[in-house]
């Protein structure tokens, strides 16, 4: 990285964001600490309840909820975001930071033409003429591979694919060149076909715009193909964080090998059973003490139970990782989650 | 388009165990679009599933792969007759049950059930657990209260869940264990086939591999036969014998699993895979994407002749002027392409 001295365009420290609930306080987040260089593209991988997308919601201060309680601070060029009136949040959202969401089918109005919508979010940013922001409006829509882009603005949503649609976000996400794009699982409604075409699309636009991404997803898959860094969450922590390769090649914590080892993979030879993860992810309501993931690991001894593993790091490289386990004993383990069979017959 | 399938069923050689348990012949499901307020008349039809013949071996599991609204949940439905079909013959068990009553296919409907994608919809909320997976015992006449109970109960630990969790209400389960309450459900009439639609698509990564593992062990235990429906082509790879790819409402590649993997003939098959994101960076940076244009054609008015020529890249001129016949490339391995794949020798047979 040629540019790590320079400040980071993001930085989250120590966020928690919790919901008051009638059973208790959920704990959805948990004190999760990252950064992003400027054209960077973060992946963030966790399951359903990890807390990845009400992380990045926070991020972009969109919970608002009487019951939820935000803690930390999140700088994003020097200003933390946390503090910031909605009112001056507006400003920011759309035109320095813009977030796709998962479902193409929901987040577009159903009663506007997509070039309308598109056209109020520039003009909401910059003081253009109607006119200007239509034709800008058209040409995103050829950026992002819509064919016949100037009749197409005229269209509804409900006359697009979801992979148009979901290009359609896209073109309004990047409407004011932000510098920041947040990508909420912006492929996992649509079919692997389509999503080739997007991850696609976002790789060039990650060259064309420049701009720092972070990408939301559950799909290792997708990860490997897109990101740079890679942050692996489970039940509202980190529990891993590190380069890109590091992660695939040399993973630390065993959710991190659990994961691997659980996905079925073309590009392996099929393996007689999958090693799944046993049990099921704790209530975020009521958190065991200790390691997070200890009731569900097979390397766990008494110290997990007690002890809070710190997200620290043990192999170097700013490689960080959140596990009790002594770090030259892992390889092995590694190797009997994410290739039984191998570990075995070696 | 029958003049594609051979009659006598023997077009396939039996790669897998057993002989076909399921037989499906030029099937064809027509959805109509009608409009008028009063006097409705039909103005087109949905093409879901357009002619598709294929087999289910007895102990074997089949994976049907496609994208959305390519017809692989429709063609799932028609097999149990969830769906009446348009045209074509369904065979299960050497019985034709095309025309059968619903009376008289209900001493069959036990042997073949139905696993649903969503286990958040597919169970009834107002019911208790015991209920849900009692119901088909109850139906079928399968022994008094207290023997359902005692069978449900085992079903359930067999599923992996506690036997204690009898009077508990769907919701109180998480998505995994809702969709082992599905599984046992199905299994509960001692199933020779299972029709799962999706199984594992709702579910999260460390929660499918519970699942489809779970779904293995079963098969072993039991003898089942599965139809294993996803879009997902790495975990269809992972559990099935055979695989079929359906495109826009018909089959266009029929192959032993690994075969279909190592050697796709179609060129829609070959793009699906190399669609699929690889978790190796590496491996991922270094292989050659097919990225295809464009959406997946409305089935209501598809293309003519080879129906994925608009998209593929392989396409000449044949490919919109005359449609391809399934053709034998090896051992049980069929696709249908003018211009087929990873094939050195010339077509084994052809089906006309």
């Amino acid at each position: 990285m040629t540019d790590s001295d320079q400040p980071p365009l993001l930085e989250v420290n120590n966020l928690r964001v919790s919901f008051r609930t009638e059973d208790g306080l959920v704990r959805a987040v948990d004190g999760i600490s990252f950064t992003l260089r400027k054209g960077e593209v973060l992946g963030i991988v966790g399951e359903s309840g990890s807390g990845k997308s009400v992380s990045m919601m926070s991020v972009m201060r969109l919970i608002i909820d009487p019951n939820a309680v935000f803690e930390g601070e999140v700088i994003y060029k020097g200003r933390d975001l946390m503090k910031l009136s909605q009112d001056e949040m507006r400003d920011i959202r759309g035109k320095e930071i813009a977030m796709i969401f998962q479902d193409p089918m929901t987040s577009l109005n159903p009663v506007y033409r997509v070039g309308w919508q598109i056209a109020e979010q520039i003009r909401n940013h910059e003081d253009v003429s109607k006119r200007e922001a239509g034709s800008r409006a058209i040409e995103l829509l050829r950026a992002v591979g819509i064919p016949k882009p100037e009749l197409r603005v005229n269209d509804y949503p409900h006359q697009f694919s979801g992979g148009m649609r979901q290009r359609v976000m896209i073109a309004m996400g990047l409407s004011c060149n932000p510098d920041l794009l947040i990508a909420d699982e912006p492929t996992t409604a649509l079919d692997v076909t389509i999503q080739a075409q997007i991850l696609e699309l976002i790789r060039r636009l990650k060259s064309e715009f420049g701009s720092a991404i972070v990408m939301i997803t559950h799909d290792l898959g997708v990860v490997a193909d897109i990101a740079d860094r890679v942050v692996v969450m489970y039940s509202g922590r980190v529990v891993e964080q590190s380069e890109k390769r590091e992660i695939f090649y040399n993973p630390q914590h065993p959710y991190t090998w659990g994961l691997l080892g659980s996905i079925a993979r073309l590009d392996r030879p099929k393996p007689p059973r999958l090693t799944a993860i046993p049990g099921t992810p704790p209530s975020l309501i009521d958190l065991p003490t200790g390691c997070n993931f200890a009731p569900r690991c097979r390397f766990r001894f008494d110290q997990c139970g007690i002890e809070d593993p710190p997200l620290v790091d043990k192999v170097g490289d700013g490689h960080l990782d959140a596990c009790l386990l002594p770090v030259d004993g892992r390889a092995s383990q590694r190797e009997a989650v994410i290739n039984p069979g191998m570990a075995e017959s070696a | 388009m029958s003049d594609l399938v051979v009659e006598d069923g023997t077009r396939t050689q039996p790669v897998a165990v057993g002989s076909p348990l399921l037989v499906a012949r030029d099937v064809k499901k027509y959805f109509p679009i009608k409009q008028g307020i009063i006097f409705q008349r039909e103005v087109a039809r949905v093409h879901a599933v357009d002619g598709v013949s294929f087999e289910v071996l007895e102990g074997e599991t089949l994976g049907l792969v496609g994208e959305s609204g390519c017809g692989k949940s429709t063609l799932g439905r028609c097999l149990l007759r969830l769906y009446e079909i348009t045209d074509g013959t369904i065979e299960f068990a050497g019985t034709d049950i095309t025309r059968l009553s619903r009376r008289q296919l209900r001493p069959l409907r036990r042997q073949m059930q139905m696993v649903f994608q969503d286990p958040y919809a597919s169970l009834n909320p107002r019911k208790r657990v015991g209920q849900i997976i009692g119901d088909p015992l109850k139906i079928h006449n399968m022994g008094n209260r207290g023997s359902i109970k005692s069978q449900v109960q085992e079903l359930l630990s067999l599923v992996g869940l506690n036997p204690e969790h009898y009077n508990r209400y769907p919701h109180e389960f998480s998505g995994g264990q809702r969709q082992r309450i599905g599984v046992a459900r199905a299994l509960a009439l001692h199933p020779r086939l299972i029709i799962a639609d999706e199984p594992v698509s709702a579910l999260d990564v460390s929660i499918q591999a519970q699942v489809v593992n779970l779904l293995d062990d079963l098969q072993d235990e039991l003898q089942l036969t599965y139809l294993f429906i996803a879009h997902d082509l790495s975990v269809v790879r992972h559990v099935s014998d055979r695989i079929a790819v359906m495109y826009l409402g018909k089959i266009v590649e029929v192959s032993p699993a690994e075969d279909l993997y190592s050697r796709p003939v179609h060129p829609y098959t070959e793009a699906l895979l190399s669609a699929v994101p690889i978790p190796d960076p590496d491996a991922s940076a270094h292989r050659e994407r097919i990225v295809l244009e464009g959406d997946v054609p409305s089935p209501v008015a598809p293309p003519s002749c080879c129906r994925f020529h608009p998209r593929c890249r392989y396409a000449t001129e044949i490919c919109s002027a005359e449609e391809p016949p399934l053709v034998a490339y090896g051992t049980g391995h069929i696709a249908a392409c003018h211009h087929p794949l990873n094939v050195e020798e010339t077509p084994a047979a052809v089906f006309s």
